[in-house]
Parts: structure tokens; C-alpha cells; sequence
């Protein structure tokens, strides 16, 4: 993302609202700047701003009018007067950022927008987590930190250690050459995203090892890392993993609740188009 | 998406933050489900939701391409009607309704269970009480997603009350930068905690960042008497 120095004038706006802190007030030139390396591309300002197209060269004359009285404007915080965002065309591998930090563009490998995966939201539906196993989403750089993925690295190397196995479906292991490794691509590792969702699933037995292990890798990272456990229920909607993760020292009451209503409808609905799609 | 898993806060926290959303799966129950989508929604509106939002757009509360410089002085803190945000549903993807009780959920999730739609439907909240509500309602619940929080350099964090409002959008949209100069904003008396919550909701593009709660944690911070 860029900003186009002719149009910005400097209300700083969109200083607060970038998640990364990557935009600031250039002193020399008295705009507002982005900084390249930090930028995640996720588009927040140019996407989620509103705009006024006002003319720039009025908007500086007024606002310097009122500064020199001493007045301060309060506009709304969540505008941009004079429309000045730019995006570029983003090309490899800059362009795995917006990939990974726009909500508002799927992901190339799995087609799903947000984070560019179901996880267990679908679970009723594609059997992702089984009765005996355990489901970990392991989510890099989020809130607003941001992450490299040689951060990201440092823990789906040390999980394919013990034998974690990545779920296919999954943006993050789409940029792994070979998932029972856990590298990731070399083009890739000092690209800077706003979140990265690993997914790994184990037999419940492993749940001690598996949480131990991101615990100490996550201590030696310069992100934050926000852990998920997931598991199917039995008939009668229990389960021990609770029990489990408070052994582990972890006190969970909140999560998401899949009500068991999806099923498989493509075929009875279309069976042709449903036999093509993947 | 782990939009609504890791929001901050603790148990009593989230007494007022229940979302209900459902969602097709690709290439399983995707084709055809743009109505049910819709339908889900104008049940919803009969349990008087908070909020309801639609995946690609979001909620009812929208930045604007054209705003008119007078909006600097009557801006309303919602910028479209509920049944707008059904209209738009184009796309077979997420729809959601957030509540903020639980009483009002568990009469939605009786309705959900007798309309069958076929398509996955999830609670994000307390686990406890989603678990007693859907089993009222007559629903087993399936698989559940717990939130185990943060590690790492959680010295990289900002402050409780900015946590507390900037994670209501999982997909990080809300800055904390803006949550804190929403938080002195009400606090200086500049803007109510109603219009500070729906600057922080537009930039939630799924729409599911919940105004009640925003709205009650922005008047805890206000220093009033009491």
C-alpha cells in the first residue's frame, strides 16, 4: 500500500487505524508514509476508510487556517478526506501478504476468504477432527502484532518433530514444499502477514506434547501466538478434553460451538456440478 | 478464520456476547445456499439480535466510498438497516447474529433446529452456557473449539480495555491504535460510547464485532459518577 503524497494532507487519520502501526508522518515531506517492511497489506485503511474526495489544496488551506488560530478540527476518525490510499499490483512474494492479512480476498489455495480455513466450524460436514483426536490451531501475529513466517517456521518445524500431522486444507501448509518437514518456503520467510493459521491434528493422547512444544517455541518468538483446541464431542455432547487442557494448566470457558446440523447436500442438489468441484 | 475464538476478557466478560453464525462448507452444502443464509438472518431478527452481519460486507455499519463533508456533524451510528444487510447477501458464504443474552439465543437456536437448513451452524461464546442452551433447545453439539488465549511475546500486547475491544474483530481490522483513541474519545466527552463503538464496527469487514459489548466495556472507561 502507498500513499499518494499529492492528495494526503497530513490529518494523521489513518495513523491509528492501520493494525501494524505502519503508517506515520513523514516529517520531510509532511505526509503521511507507509512503512513498506512493516505493512502487512490488509488493506484496512484503503478498504475500511471512508472518503470525502475532497480537494486536497482546499483541505490543507483550511486546516492550516485553523492552526494558525489555534483551532482544532475534530473530524470523524475513520475517514480519509481526500481519498489519497494507492494500492499497488503486489507480485510474489510480497504478494502473500494481502493473502494472509485481507479478510476480504480468499485464499489461492483453498478458496475460503478470512483466514482461508473451516477448521472445526464444518466439522458436522467434513469429519476434520474425529472422535479420539485433537485439532490445534496455532494463529501467528494475532491481535495486531503481526508475524514473520521464519517465526511461523520455528513452530511447524518443532511440530513436525513429534510427528503432528498438518491439515491439507490449510493456507499455511500450501507454502510448506513438503508438510512432513514442516520448512516452509524459503521465498517466503521474512514476509511480514498480518496472521497465519497452522493446523495440526494429533490422537488426544499427544495433546500434553503438542502444548508443551508451542509453549517452547512460542516463548522464543518476537509475535504473539493465539492457541486453539479443538475436538469432536460424543453422542451425548462431551468430552474430556477440558479435563485434559486443566492438567495442562489451561482454564478454558470460552470457544466455538458447532451445533451438529450440516450435511453433505451438493449431490442431492446438483449432482452433476458437485461431482466437478473439488 | 478464528474471527470470534480469541476474543479478550474473562468469564464474566462475556455475558452479553453470544454469536450465532452459519456457514456452508466448499463443495459439500455449498450450492443453493444463498437463501438459507437469508432465511437464517430474518429469523434472527425475530430474537432482536444486537447485530446481524453477512460475510462479504459486513453489519450494518459501512465505511463509505462518497461521504458527504456534512456527515462531520450528523452522522447516524448505524448506516443501514438490517434487512439492507440480507438484501446484499450475493455470495454462499457466512451469515451471523450476535446476541446479548442468553435467552434470546436459545429461542434462535429452537427456531435453527426446526428449520433444518442442512448447513453448519456454530456458537461462539461461553461454552458452558452455549452447551445448556443448545441442549434446551434440543441440539447435541458436535465439536467444540476451545480458546487457550496468548503466548509468546505477550509483552508486544496493548492494555486490557484496548484488548478488550480491538480483538472483537478476530481478523485484526480493528486497530489497537483506534480502540485507545476511542477509549480517551469518550473519556474527553468527544463522542458518545454509542458512535465510538460504530467507528471501531466499520472496520470489521464480517461484520461480527458485538456494539452492546463495545458499548458497555467504552462507558466502564468513562470516569462518571456513579
Amino acid at each position: 500500500m502507498r500513499i499518494d503524497s499529492h492528495k494526503c494532507v497530513a490529518c494523521g487519520n489513518c495513523l491509528a487505524v492501520c493494525p501494524v502501526s505502519a503508517i506515520y508522518i513523514d516529517p520531510g515531506i509532511r505526509r503521511a508514509t507507509v512503512d513498506l517492511d512493516e505493512c502487512v497489506e490488509c488493506y484496512a485503511c484503503h478498504n475500511r476508510m471512508s472518503k470525502e474526495h475532497l480537494n486536497p489544496t482546499l483541505v490543507r488551506t483550511i486546516r492550516g487556517f485553523l492552526r494558525l488560530l489555534r483551532i482544532r478540527f475534530d473530524p470523524e476518525p475513520d475517514v480519509c478526506p481526500t481519498s489519497a490510499f494507492a494500492p499497488e499490483e503486489l507480485t510474489w512474494p510480497r504478494s502473500i501478504r494481502r493473502a494472509f492479512s485481507d479478510p476480504c480476498v480468499p485464499h489461492e489455495s483453498t478458496g475460503v476468504y478470512g483466514r482461508g480455513t473451516e477448521e472445526v466450524k464444518t466439522n458436522d460436514v467434513t469429519n476434520r477432527v474425529g472422535s479420539g483426536e485433537v485439532g490445534f490451531t496455532v494463529e501467528f501475529g494475532r491481535p495486531a502484532v503481526g508475524a514473520r513466517f521464519r517465526e511461523v517456521q520455528a513452530v511447524t518445524m518443532a511440530l513436525a518433530r513429534i510427528g503432528a500431522v498438518f491439515e491439507k486444507n490449510n493456507p499455511v501448509t500450501a507454502v510448506m514444499p513438503d508438510p512432513s518437514t514442516g520448512a516452509i518456503n524459503p521465498d517466503v520467510l521474512d514476509e511480514k502477514v498480518l496472521s497465519a493459521i497452522v493446523e495440526v491434528k494429533t490422537p488426544q493422547a499427544m495433546l500434553p506434547a503438542v502444548l508443551r512444544t508451542i509453549k517452547e517455541v512460542a516463548a522464543t518468538l518476537d509475535t504473539v501466538v493465539s492457541l486453539g483446541v479443538s475436538v469432536r464431542c460424543d453422542p451425548n455432547g462431551e468430552n474430556t478434553v477440558e479435563g485434559a487442557l486443566a492438567d495442562e494448566g489451561y482454564r478454558v470457558f470460552r470457544g466455538k460451538t458447532n451445533l451438529g446440523l450440516g450435511r453433505l447436500m451438493n449431490l442431492e442438489v446438483q449432482p452433476e456440478a458437485a461431482a466437478v468441484r473439488p | 478464520m478464528t474471527n470470534t475464538l480469541h476474543r479478550y476478557g474473562g468469564p464474566e466478560n462475556f455475558q452479553d456476547d453470544f454469536i450465532v453464525f452459519i456457514r456452508n462448507s466448499k463443495g459439500r452444502n455449498d450450492i443453493g445456499s444463498i437463501p438459507k443464509l437469508k432465511t437464517f438472518l430474518q429469523t434472527a431478527l425475530r430474537h432482536r439480535p444486537v447485530t446481524i452481519s453477512q460475510y462479504r460486507y459486513g453489519s450494518t455499519v459501512r465505511p463509505a466510498d462518497h461521504l458527504h463533508p456534512g456527515i462531520h456533524w450528523n452522522r447516524p451510528v448505524q448506516d443501514l438497516t438490517p434487512e439492507q444487510v440480507i438484501e446484499e447477501i450475493t455470495q454462499d458464504h457466512t451469515a451471523a447474529a450476535i446476541f446479548e443474552t442468553q435467552e434470546a439465543m436459545e429461542g434462535f437456536l429452537r427456531d435453527v433446529k426446526a428449520a433444518d437448513w442442512g448447513l453448519s451452524v456454530n456458537v461462539a461464546g461461553l461454552t458452558a452456557p452455549v452447551h445448556a442452551c443448545a441442549k434446551r433447545a434440543g441440539i447435541v453439539r458436535h465439536s467444540v473449539e476451545y480458546s487457550l488465549g496468548f503466548q509468546g511475546a505477550l509483552d508486544r500486547l496493548p492494555e486490557r480495555p484496548v484488548l478488550e475491544l480491538s480483538t472483537m474483530c478476530g481478523h485484526s481490522m480493528v486497530s489497537p491504535n483506534l480502540a485507545r483513541k476511542m477509549l480517551d474519545w469518550v473519556r474527553e466527552g468527544r463522542r458518545t460510547p454509542e458512535q465510538a463503538a460504530a467507528y471501531m464496527g466499520r472496520f470489521c469487514s464480517c461484520g461480527i464485532f458485538n456494539p452492546a459489548r463495545a458499548t458497555r466495556l467504552l462507558e466502564a472507561a468513562r470516569p462518571v459518577a456513579r
